[in-house]
């Protein structure tokens, strides 16, 4: 699906990570393989360190943070927004959503559009086109997007395709209207039938949690899981991104007749170091240009890894002047799409820790 | 010891490949010796292996593995 839409921008972006940081090398032991093994994985996946909550630390906790800080910093001012995103797959609750949580604790006037989204790696692509269509709306000035997962709290330690590489963290994007902003252009796709490449089988109404989803169960790679964790198909993942991702941002240059060389960036979901570089080799762009260096530092935060790629990659750039940027995301549902875009100058582009109480 | 059995013995050494017909079967690799698999091979032959060919069926066996890299333009 193609979809355009002009006359909006992206005003402000602001990232939220948890203080506490975990060393891949520091948690080899939970895993059943070998020291050498593990660390030719690190070399070659990018596995260094995330960001993970340590505590019973909720996604509203961290994008109350952010809001907060936002507000306290004068950026943001809490009678101004008209609309609050909130893209989420780690729910505080499974009623009421996490947006009309953030928005009582927050203390916002009631004549708002709250709305929550269940999206994860492609969830920025998603909550943009959301406040775009929100802003077509001339009583909504201002939506603030929120980007956030605290889904360690969903993965085994004992996993070693999924845990090294799990982060949490939120983004708390602003998006307004803009008159002459260069229009946006991208493209969406969705395919169900490949839902359980991505799953946390137990939790929801279909299978509820009990003693036996609790279970852990040796998988034939010698990991270990319950089916309330979450489960990743690797293999079918890493097949998904080849054969779909490099089509969709090739057909969408292609369609608005933008040269590869003029995007000053391509900012794609982190999943780990390998899939990116492949990702860039087959969309033909340098490594330079397509940053995969999220998961060293961060973890894999599903939909926050396009906004702290940017921040943490571009913040300078992104003060100053416009960058002509392609965001691609692509996961759980399964959903890839990509966006072409003129990001900058920003407000502010910043990045903060969230802080547990003892 | 072939270049690729090389690669093989670095990344598993307590495995004789040159004697199995199906890495995978064998149990001799997974889906992450894959991965690493690849890195050693792009490194050492200057190549970057097409996402689109890292399936096991292009490295369950010397012979595969040698047609891959056929394939993408080298001398295995």
């Amino acid at each position: 699906m193609r979809l355009s839409y002009s006359d909006k921008a992206v005003t402000g972006l602001l990232t939220v990570v948890p203080a506490n940081e975990r060393s891949f090398v520091d948690e080899m032991a939970n895993f059943n393989f070998s020291p050498k093994r593990s660390l030719k994985l690190k070399e070659v996946m990018g596995y260094d360190r995330h960001r993970i909550v340590s505590g019973p630390v909720c996604s509203s906790d961290l994008a109350v943070a952010g809001i907060e800080h936002l507000f306290a910093s004068g950026k943001l001012q809490r009678e101004d927004i008209g609309a609050l995103i909130v893209v989420t797959q780690s729910p505080d609750y499974l009623m009421p959503a996490t947006s009309s949580v953030i928005q009582g604790r927050l203390g916002l006037h009631d004549d708002i559009f709250c709305i929550d989204i269940n999206q994860g790696c492609a969830g920025f692509i998603i909550g943009l086109m959301q406040a775009f269509m929100l802003l077509d709306q001339p009583a909504i000035g201002k939506v603030v997007l929120v980007n956030v997962d605290v889904m360690s709290r969903k993965v085994s330690p004992r996993d070693r395709n999924s845990y090294p590489l799990i982060g949490d963290a939120a983004s708390v994007t602003v998006i307004e209207r803009r008159a002459g902003a260069r229009p946006i252009e991208a493209s969406l796709k969705m395919d169900g039938t490949r839902r359980e490449a991505l799953m946390i089988p137990a939790g929801g109404f279909r299978r509820p949690s009990d003693a036996s989803t609790a279970e852990m169960v040796e998988d034939s790679e010698g990991n270990f899981r319950a089916l309330d964790n979450l489960i990743m198909d690797g293999s079918a993942v890493f097949n998904f991104v080849m054969t779909e991702v490099p089509e969709l941002i090739g057909d969408l240059l292609a369609q608005t007749g933008t040269q590869a060389e003029a995007v000053d960036a391509f900012l794609c979901h982190q999943p780990n170091r390998f899939m990116l570089q492949k990702l860039a080799d087959k969309v033909g762009v340098s490594h330079d240009k397509m940053p995969s260096n999220i998961v060293e530092h961060f973890g894999n935060s599903s939909g926050v890894t396009i906004p702290l790629a940017a921040a943490f990659n571009l913040r300078e750039q992104l003060l100053e002047r416009p960058l002509q940027v392609c965001l691609a995301g692509f996961g759980v549902g399964l959903t890839w799409g990509a966006m072409l875009m003129e990001l900058g100058p920003l407000e502010f582009c910043e990045m903060i820790d969230y802080e547990e109480d003892e | 010891m072939s270049k690729i059995l090389a690669i093989l013995a670095e990344i598993r050494p307590e495995f004789d490949f040159s004697q199995s017909h199906d890495f995978f079967e064998d149990g001799m690799l997974d889906s992450f010796d894959l991965v690493t698999l690849v890195s050693d091979l792009d490194k050492a032959y200057g190549i970057s292996i097409d996402g689109m060919d890292i399936v096991p069926d292009n490295f369950s066996n010397v012979g595969a593995i040698e047609a891959l890299l056929t394939r993408s333009g080298v001398t295995p």
